[in-house]
């Protein structure tokens, strides 16, 4: 076909794409997009298709092949919506370089697979006379590798593109464990894999609904409270049919919540809630702040998560405790910023003096450090943090014009400090609106600098501590880490934040329900996390097809698989 | 030759009423070549491809002190602009055209960037209604070349990315210049110039595979919801490109002089100090040239600084951004010294850019005369975060169909002139651009070569 040809058959599909517009429909592959203006936009359709996160790939990878397995590459960047990266999980997009990415680590993992080093345990037959070609020993791998991978036993055409195409590509390489790789590689990459896919079934519980069925059951589980793809217990009880009694589900979320793994989802959620993928890019001014070496952010990052992995999951502490206790986990890098000794070996629980400065999360180095400019504090950046993450408050932005001529005089005399010149804002009624509801928390973090390290004065005056949440006046950040803890706002906030996390989607009003029976399950359980994802998993909601209760029920909806 | 129109959905922009919508066509391989080179070659570069870039830069400038007096070929490069002089025959100046928010909120350094990207200011890049103009431009010429769109981002973070195919497609960059070079000249890299050519049979492999997925999952489409199938349809898209990208490693690609194979960057750990920042820049910029000159790609999308620029000066506590709303005016200058510094270093590093391009000698000229660069900003006036008179700049003659040498200006006019001016040059066949007052069916044409 000539390029004119080709020209001209492309412009008939624009003129047939046109005049499908003027019959009104538009046949837009895009997904729809909510708007800020819609007013009683009809509820979107909750997508089957939840991506898996980096951290849940690798650790798949790990768990099915071993941990000496490496994925090396790079994932792309994931979106937040709603504050949590884990919100847009169904909702994300594909371009060529996200498969090209993934392409690239599935045939590094799958080379690794089949090597001499790997293959006997890891393939675990080759051809023989009995097996000439070696279809057998393929079926037998895919088999075996596919439960894992896939979450669910291969269907049979599944594993036929799996063998037909190792033993093609075999053929055509001149080596059988080549053509394995080149077929493990397909399915590394391969829809099901890469993508939780819901599965919806009836409901024996609740004639007209439906709900998950055991094997899908089983990855959420999993993935939800491992980080990772189903063990084989879990598939197993997905097997038997377990997984869809009342008993037989308890029974396996009981297990998986007595298990370290447990720790894994601890700090893939608090990672995201917290937002502490913002220190992967942290840097500060190496002349204004040079014991803020390159280390530290990854180490701040460890820090807070090791922190909340010892009170929260190993000691099962009140969710509370986190905005106030002085115990910590420390390193060799982070001790100086804290002006500790080296406390002997890496990531000990250590005890801070009880007169010491820092205390609980907001006051940890990489709160401070994320919340700050590159060389200098920011009240209103770290106010903004505590509200936003930690309550899950809006603050608006900025106005486009705001006026910043009262303050932008730093040499006058009269505006020493950073409270002194943000003052100044709430002279003015428009910006006060906001900068109280920030600026007063925010104030109260001033004697850490923009790297988190503690400090008696600014420019020569002594600094301020004082604050104010919610109308009621604080001394310090002990103090405010004790009111911000004990604000319902904080416990609710954490459950949202959950159950984001855990539902792969941003909240809608519908969830009210579900949400307040989980404040009210938190409360009760001394706002424990274990018992807190307990009762999401194990209220039949969670599992029940989103889409069932939009007007026209269940039975408009297409079977998915 | 069969024509798949299940699993390739492209992007035409086109309109309905005053509503920009989004309508998946298919690109249809036909308009390559088997060397991928027919459309382009179609597109005023004759033998030679014509590339399209886009350049940004955050935070603005100062208007007097970066907006030429003169109008026309007879410009004056004002102090912000006087780095731009050694490419003063190569470079446009467009001024004087913004974004209107036709009662919407200016969100800082959101609504105009993505209101200059897309034609529709929107309060965050989650609820934008379109792709940003870069994406139809790369469907229509990058398809042939290994990389629709190479997104690089010198500030280290691939999250810094102004490229959006939709509010959930995002194309992340690449963010050092050592991930560039893994990523173009890395194990995949054939030098179009060398002697011989063997199919790697590891390749074929690695095609037959993709394809052997995607017929089995086409059978998904069926089964699942609207939202399911739009995501099943881009996994679709985006193994149809990878396996293009393969079917072209198979091929031996067409010679190209002007290609040098370049070594490997050393490791940069680029961040917001200004000099780390350029550094990396530069290194990129370099590579990015011979990756469009050795035929790997034709369109990219530079991010020099984020949209409320991060940029710093080692040792100093206040950095650009807080600087354009703090700095007090200096009475005797006139303006906010820091501020001009910042506004003149981004246009210094766009020097660097525009001159890694024109180092490059391709056909009679330069790599930079087969191609179209437009740089711009997401405010101009940063420390009231002014819409209107969003600095531009064109760079490049795109293969004899921009004019340079011109300050072109108007008032009010919306920057959506400018993607469409772009658009049109590298031929797309739209007529419209952008919604509501945004919207525009007139290029600039005194930036049109007749």
């Amino acid at each position: 076909m000539s390029l004119r040809q080709c020209i001209m058959a492309w412009s008939r599909l624009a003129l047939l794409a046109g005049l499908t517009l003027v019959a009104g429909v538009v046949p837009s592959t895009e997904p729809q997009v909510a708007r800020a203006t819609d007013i009683a936009a009809p509820r979107a359709t909750v997508s089957a298709m939840r991506r898996l996160t980096e951290a849940q790939y690798r650790s798949m990878i790990a768990d099915v092949f071993g941990a000496d397995i490496k994925v090396t590459g790079r994932f792309e960047p994931e979106i937040r919506m709603q504050g949590m990266l884990a919100a847009s999980a169904r909702t994300a997009g594909l371009t060529a370089t996200t498969i090209e990415n993934y392409e690239a680590m599935a045939r590094i993992v799958a080379a690794q697979v089949i090597d001499p080093e790997h293959r006997a345990r890891l393939v675990g037959c080759e051809p023989g006379p009995g097996d000439p070609v070696g279809r057998a020993c393929a079926i037998a791998f895919f088999d075996r590798v596919g439960l894992r991978l896939y979450r669910r036993p291969l269907q049979p055409d599944e594993r036929q593109l799996l063998v037909s195409s190792s033993l093609a590509a075999a053929s055509r390489l001149g080596s059988f464990h080549q053509g394995l790789a080149a077929g493990l590689t397909a399915a590394l990459i391969d829809l099901p894999v890469l993508f939780q896919v819901d599965h919806y079934v009836a409901d024996p519980a609740r004639p007209g609904s439906r709900t998950l069925d055991g094997w899908s059951r089983a990855a959420r589980l999993s993935f939800l409270l491992w980080n990772t793809a189903p063990d084989e217990a879990l598939l197993a009880a997905a097997r038997s049919g377990a997984l869809m009694s009342d008993a037989g589900l308890a029974a396996q979320v009981d297990r998986l919540l007595a298990s370290p793994r447990f720790r894994d989802s601890g700090r893939a959620f608090f990672d995201d809630f917290l937002q502490l993928d913002g220190l992967a890019s942290l840097s500060k001014d190496a002349l204004l702040y040079p014991a803020f070496r390159a280390g530290v952010p990854a180490a701040a990052r460890e820090q807070t998560l090791r922190t909340i992995a010892q009170l929260l999951y190993v000691e099962q502490g009140d969710y509370r405790t986190i905005f106030t206790s002085r115990r910590v986990a420390m390193n060799r890098t982070l001790s100086p910023l804290y002006r500790l000794p080296f406390p002997g070996h890496d990531w000990a629980m250590v005890d801070l003096p009880a007169d010491d400065a820092h205390a609980g999360l907001m006051s940890q180095v990489g709160f401070l450090a994320l919340h700050s400019h590159p060389g200098r504090t920011s009240p209103t950046l770290r106010g903004k943090a505590i509200r936003e993450i930690l309550l899950c408050e809006e603050v608006p932005t900025p106005p486009a014009n705001v006026n910043f001529a009262i303050v932008q005089d730093t040499t006058n005399p009269q505006f020493k400090t950073t409270r002194e010149r943000l003052s100044a804002h709430l002279d003015d009624e428009e910006c006060a609106s906001c900068h109280k509801r920030t600026d007063g928390i925010g104030l109260t973090f001033e004697r850490f600098d923009g790297a988190g390290q503690y400090r008696t004065n600014e420019n020569g005056e002594a600094i301020d501590t004082s604050g104010v949440f919610d109308k009621a006046p604080v001394a310090d950040p002990v103090e405010l880490g004790r009111a911000v803890g004990q604000s319902a706002k904080a416990a609710q906030c954490l459950v949202r934040s959950a159950y984001r996390f855990a539902a792969g989607r941003p909240l809608e009003a519908t969830d009210q329900p579900f949400l307040a029976r989980r404040d009210a399950d938190f409360a009760a359980s001394g706002y424990r996390i274990a018992p807190l994802f307990r009762a999401i998993v194990l209220d039949r909601d969670f599992f029940a097809d989103p889409n069932g209760a939009v007007a026209g029920g269940p039975g408009r909806l297409a079977r998915r698989r | 030759m069969a024509i798949s129109l299940s699993r390739r959905g492209f992007l035409m922009r086109g309109t309905l009423g005053t509503a920009a919508v989004t309508v998946g066509l298919p690109f249809l391989d036909c308009f390559l070549d088997t060397n991928g080179t027919a459309l382009a070659a179609t597109l005023g570069g004759g033998a030679l491809p014509v590339r399209f870039g886009t350049w940004f830069w955050g935070c603005g400038m100062i208007p007097e002190r970066w907006t030429p007096k003169a109008v026309g070929e007879q410009f004056d490069l004002p102090p912000q602009l006087a780095p731009l002089a050694a490419h003063r025959k190569d470079i446009s100046i467009v001024s004087g055209h913004g974004v209107a928010l036709d009662g919407k909120s200016n969100v800082p350094h959101i609504s105009g960037n993505i209101g200059f990207r897309t034609g529709t200011p929107m309060d965050n890049w989650q609820q934008i209604a379109g792709p940003t103009f870069d994406v139809p431009i790369a469907d229509a010429i990058g398809s042939g070349s290994l990389y629709r769109s190479l997104e690089l981002a010198a500030d280290g973070d691939p999250r810094t990315t102004y490229s959006y195919r939709s509010a959930t497609v995002v194309n992340a960059s690449v963010p050092t210049a050592l991930d560039l070079y893994h990523k173009v000249f890395g194990a995949d890299f054939h030098d179009p110039n060398a002697a011989g050519f063997t199919p790697d049979p590891a390749v074929m492999v690695r095609r037959s595979v993709l394809s052997g997925i995607t017929e089995q999952r086409r059978r998904l489409q069926g089964m699942l919801g609207a939202a399911d199938k739009a995501r099943v349809d881009q996994y679709f898209t985006a193994i149809r490109e990878v396996e293009g990208k393969l079917a072209l490693q198979l091929q031996k690609p067409p010679p190209a002089a002007a290609c040098r194979v370049p070594d490997k960057p050393r490791e940069l750990q680029p961040n917001a100090d200004v000099a780390q920042r350029r550094e990396n820049h530069r290194a990129m910029a370099e590579l990015l040239a011979m990756a469009l000159a050795c035929n790997q790609t034709r369109v990219f999308n530079m991010a020099f600084s984020i949209a409320s620029s991060d940029l710093r000066q080692a040792g100093e506590p206040t950095a650009y951004h807080q600087a354009t709303h703090e700095e007090m005016i200096d009475r005797t200058l006139g303006y906010q010294p820091a501020v001009d510094r910042f506004a003149t270093l981004s246009m210094e590093a766009l020097a660097e850019f525009i001159a890694a391009m024109a180092a490059v000698p391709e056909g009679d000229g330069r790599l930079l005369d087969n191609m179209l660069i437009v740089a711009h900003s997401d405010v101009s006036f940063a420390k009231l975060h002014v819409l209107t008179g969003i600095p531009c700049v064109f760079a490049g003659k795109a293969g004899g169909r921009i004019r340079t040498g011109l300050h072109v200006t108007g008032t009010d006019q919306p920057a959506s002139r400018i993607a469409l001016t772009a658009q049109q040059a590298m031929g797309l066949s739209v007529d419209t651009w952008g919604t509501d007052s945004m919207r525009t069916n007139r290029p600039i044409t005194e930036l049109i070569a007749s």
